[in-house]
């Protein structure tokens, strides 16, 4: 029965990763991701580590994807495609990836792992304790080290999103005029001489 | 322990996102579908903490306790990178990696 349900969830969340690296609208693309995160959560609850699953759902499900999604709809029209690279560039990566895949699976299936084979349940109040625990191999100091580090990440996030008032802006980059441009100024200015021209006869006139 | 299903399987599952990840990264052209990836990167690498832990040492805590440092340092990286996107928006008018192009104002 595990054995099913791992399969499932493992083809669901390959297919899914594939469809968000590849796909070529932007929020198509966050939810492809959260179905994998949700996929990762389902292999927590397997693995019997509820505790995890739990954060993994309400910090990624929930917080991570929603940023992304605010992100991608502050800064981009829904309807926009995205610039893919270009076909030989695609190619190679994927083989450099698939390479580098084959590396890893021979290094794993030759590799002889000592699995203990007894399974135990972790509570809750197990990894409480080992987190605010201060004796031999506790885990209090990166415990505070990490509280610190998500105060300063919020104090520093609202400092770049506000952005200050008086930093002066640098114009853009001069961009060489495209041919559109070019025609455009030329009809521009073919126009501007017919009316010089009409307002001089009538000057004359 | 998750019965009938061996180590290497799960490994093989979370290799194959962590490469699917950096093939993202590398071919996207776009900083918040870069972001995607990258988050992909992470969670392979958190599901083999988790895993790894709980095949070969189930009697110690380590791997979950680092899995959740993990996760929460990802969550912080993304809200600067969020924040930091949208500031470069307002400022670039773009947020593809080509017109990226000055460091500091």
């Amino acid at each position: 029965m595990e054995k099913i349900i791992f399969y499932l969830l493992a083809t669901i969340m390959v297919i899914f990763a594939i469809a968000s690296v590849s796909s070529r609208k932007m929020l198509r693309s966050v939810v492809y991701l959260l179905f994998v995160l949700i996929g990762v959560a389902g292999i927590y609850f397997l693995a019997d580590y509820n505790f995890l699953a739990a954060i993994q759902l309400t910090v990624y499900a929930g917080g991570v994807i929603v940023l992304i999604i605010f992100s991608v709809l502050l800064v981009h029209h829904i309807e926009m495609q995205l610039e893919v690279t270009s076909k030989k560039r695609q190619i190679l990566t994927a083989l450099l990836c698939a390479s580098g895949l084959a590396v890893f699976l021979t290094t794993i299936y030759s590799y002889p792992f000592q699995v203990a084979g007894k399974a135990v349940t972790t509570t809750t109040a197990q990894i409480g304790e080992k987190l605010l625990d201060y004796g031999p191999g506790g885990f209090i100091l990166p415990f505070e080290v990490i509280s610190v580090l998500l105060l300063a990440v919020m104090i520093g996030a609202i400092v770049i999103a506000k952005g200050g008032k008086n930093i002066e802006t640098h114009p853009k980059h001069k961009t060489p005029l495209t041919e559109k441009e070019v025609i455009l100024q030329k009809e521009q200015e073919i126009q501007l001489k017919e009316i010089l021209k009409e307002q001089a006869t009538v000057e004359t006139e | 322990m998750i019965p009938g299903v061996s180590i290497t399987e799960i490994l093989t599952l979370t290799s194959t996102l962590f490469f699917i990840g950096i093939y993202g990264f590398i071919t996207r052209r776009n900083l918040i579908s870069m972001l995607i990836s990258v988050e992909l990167i992470l969670n392979s690498s958190v599901v083999n903490f988790v895993i790894i832990n709980k095949y070969l040492f189930p009697d110690v805590l380590e791997g979950v306790v680092y899995s959740i440092f993990i996760i929460s340092v990802a969550a912080a990286e993304t809200a600067l990178a969020v924040s930091i996107i949208i500031n470069l928006y307002r400022k670039v008018k773009s947020v593809e990696v080509k017109d990226t192009e000055l460091m500091k104002y």
